[in-house]
């Protein structure tokens, strides 16, 4: 009945929803693993330290550096002959694996799980989040991406063993390129206290600068609806919803946002939240523990002009 | 080189999705449904290749219960030209395995070089599809694709991925599966002359218990509930002053 948990690393550091994988894996079983594909075996080190996890397998090849998916699916599913689960935290890294994984052992994945009741039946959410099913697996090997906002994130403390398995890297069909990293100073916006999130009420890219400011001031991530993603205002990797990341921060303040279901999807689970708006029938607001009904750029200017 | 389009009919995006408290599933009966929005983005991307001469075919493909075929009937109204629809007996609820197996049987058959598809249906919001299919046909996979330009020579596209740190520019030999993200291009809308056209278009029905696909559910639903947005007290502040004394109070800031 043991666990894989696929590692995604950022540079040498686990992620923050590898984390809340463990957390999950702990729930089922106490033979956990970690699966490492990286190009430095030095990345490890980190993976070692983890609470919880019973051995760390890594497979360490210059070829991985930004490996095509396709490769690593297939280095997974090798990996997985000895496992019941594989797990990952949900992120753009493990919904682009997984279910090739999935494919290749010719099992049903089960996405964004949220909760776990029993050992094949999870909880996970359906419409943007507006429905939660309960599913069982029938699969013997079960696949599944866990939400991070769900599970506490696991800390340091562990040492595990570290072991280097070496597995012949299959040839990539697709190369990389480059990648276009956002450079930013704030907090990141999956694991932040504090979100100051905008929509299309900001009207340009410039007016979104008034979110940064204030963002910068709570030192708060920065967030976006997907209107204001859309209008060009700032780009996808801030959206908050169904169809970007998903937050449950201490404080989510949203300005000239109307609040469209899929955007509620996203941030539903703040502990407080607070709507700057100057629409009293914005779906939003209902949403509000506070509320400032104003012309936003009244209040933005107030908010960033006052002293705290 | 041929496209093809794999399509999926779910409830209207703006429809709030309710459970039916007899059977204890996403009531649909009478829902207003649609073509699912990723889905409208990678019908339009496959337009725009052919109308630039690089394809010589699109075909959109559809699994479902009889109503699927609206759905395929759209697609041909915005250009695509010709359409398999894969019947199931009833509103089976088929998962991105099956899913997957049909298609590769479809894409196999038709020797299509590329498949361009949403990158998750906005019903189960699995977000799987395209990843298993490229995973059975081993054929190179791009995912959350915004960018999209085809090499000179016809032999790869070179996508931009967007990812949670970025853009990811990443270069796919054909064959190719890509899943479309909501910033690749801005749908277009069917013209009424083009609605009368696309009912001559050829469409092609498969029965789906001619694939000898095992359809039994791996993953089964045992219940569904609404959890819809709880309303909060909403109290309302007049002041930025006001505003970070509430915050303060409340221990979040």
């Amino acid at each position: 009945m043991s666990v894989l948990i696929l590692i995604e690393l950022n540079g040498s550091e686990v992620s923050s929803n590898s984390r809340a994988a463990i957390t999950a894996a702990t729930q089922l079983s106490d033979k956990i693993d970690a699966l490492v594909l990286t190009d430095d075996s030095a990345n490890a080190a980190s993976v070692a330290s983890l609470d919880s996890i019973n051995n760390v397998k890594v497979i360490a090849d210059s070829k991985l550096e930004h490996v095509s998916v396709g490769v690593a699916s297939k280095l997974v599913a090798e990996v997985m002959a000895d496992y019941k689960y594989l797990l990952s935290g949900s992120s753009t890294y493990s919904k682009n694996i997984l279910p090739r994984v999935g494919a290749l052992l010719d099992v049903q994945p089960i996405s964004d799980v949220c909760e776990i009741k029993s050992n094949n039946t999870f909880v996970r959410p359906l419409y943007a989040g507006n429905i939660m099913a309960t599913v069982e697996s029938s699969d013997d090997t079960i696949v599944m991406t866990i939400r991070a906002t769900a599970f506490e994130h696991s800390g340091d403390g562990g040492s595990a063993a570290v072991e280097e398995l070496s597995l012949p890297i299959p040839e990539q069909k697709s190369n990389f390129i480059s990648i276009q990293e956002s450079q930013s100073e704030r907090p990141e916006l999956t694991t932040a206290d504090r979100i100051v999130s905008g929509g299309r009420g900001l009207g340009s890219k410039e007016n979104f600068a008034l979110i940064d400011q204030l963002a910068d001031k709570l030192d708060a991530a920065v967030g976006a609806s997907r209107a204001a993603v859309d209008a060009g205002f700032i780009s996808n990797d801030y959206q908050v919803g169904q169809t970007g990341k998903v937050v449950a921060p201490n404080l989510y303040l949203a300005v000239g946002i109307s609040g469209a279901i899929q955007h509620l999807a996203g941030m539903k689970d703040s502990q407080v939240i607070v709507v700057i708006n100057n629409d009293p029938d914005a779906p939003m607001a209902r949403m509000a523990d506070l509320v400032w009904q104003t012309d936003l750029f009244g209040a933005l200017k107030e908010l960033n002009d006052h002293s705290l | 080189m041929k496209i093809i389009i794999p399509i999926k009919r779910v409830l209207d995006p703006y429809t709030q999705a309710r459970v039916n408290k007899q059977t204890q599933l996403v009531d649909l009966t009478n829902a207003k449904m649609s073509m699912n929005p990723f889905c409208e983005i990678a019908v339009e991307e496959a337009l725009k290749i052919k109308e630039s001469g690089a394809a010589s075919e699109t075909i959109a493909v559809s699994i479902g219960s009889e109503k699927t075929i609206d759905t395929l009937r759209t697609a041909l109204a915005m250009g695509v030209d010709r359409a398999i629809f894969v019947k199931t007996d009833s509103e089976l609820d088929l998962q991105p395995l099956h899913l997957g197996k049909i298609l590769a049987n479809i894409v196999k058959r038709e020797e299509a070089q590329l498949v361009i598809m949403g990158k998750q249906a906005v019903d189960n919001d699995n977000n799987q599809t395209g990843q298993i299919l490229s995973g059975l046909l081993d054929y190179s996979l791009g995912t959350f694709i915004s960018k999209f330009q085809l090499s000179d020579d016809g032999k790869s596209v070179e996508v931009y991925r967007e990812i949670d740190s970025g853009i990811e520019t990443r270069q796919l030999n054909l064959p190719a599966i890509v899943t479309v993200d909501l910033r690749l291009n801005e749908p277009r809308y069917a013209s009424l002359p083009n609605i009368m056209k696309a009912r001559s278009k050829p469409l092609e029905t498969i029965e789906i218990s001619s694939f000898n696909i095992d359809i039994s559910p791996r993953v089964k639903v045992i219940s569904v509930k609404e959890s819809g947005t709880k309303d909060r007290a909403s109290k309302q502040v007049q002041s930025a002053e006001e505003l970070f004394a509430e915050l303060i109070q409340l221990g979040v800031l």
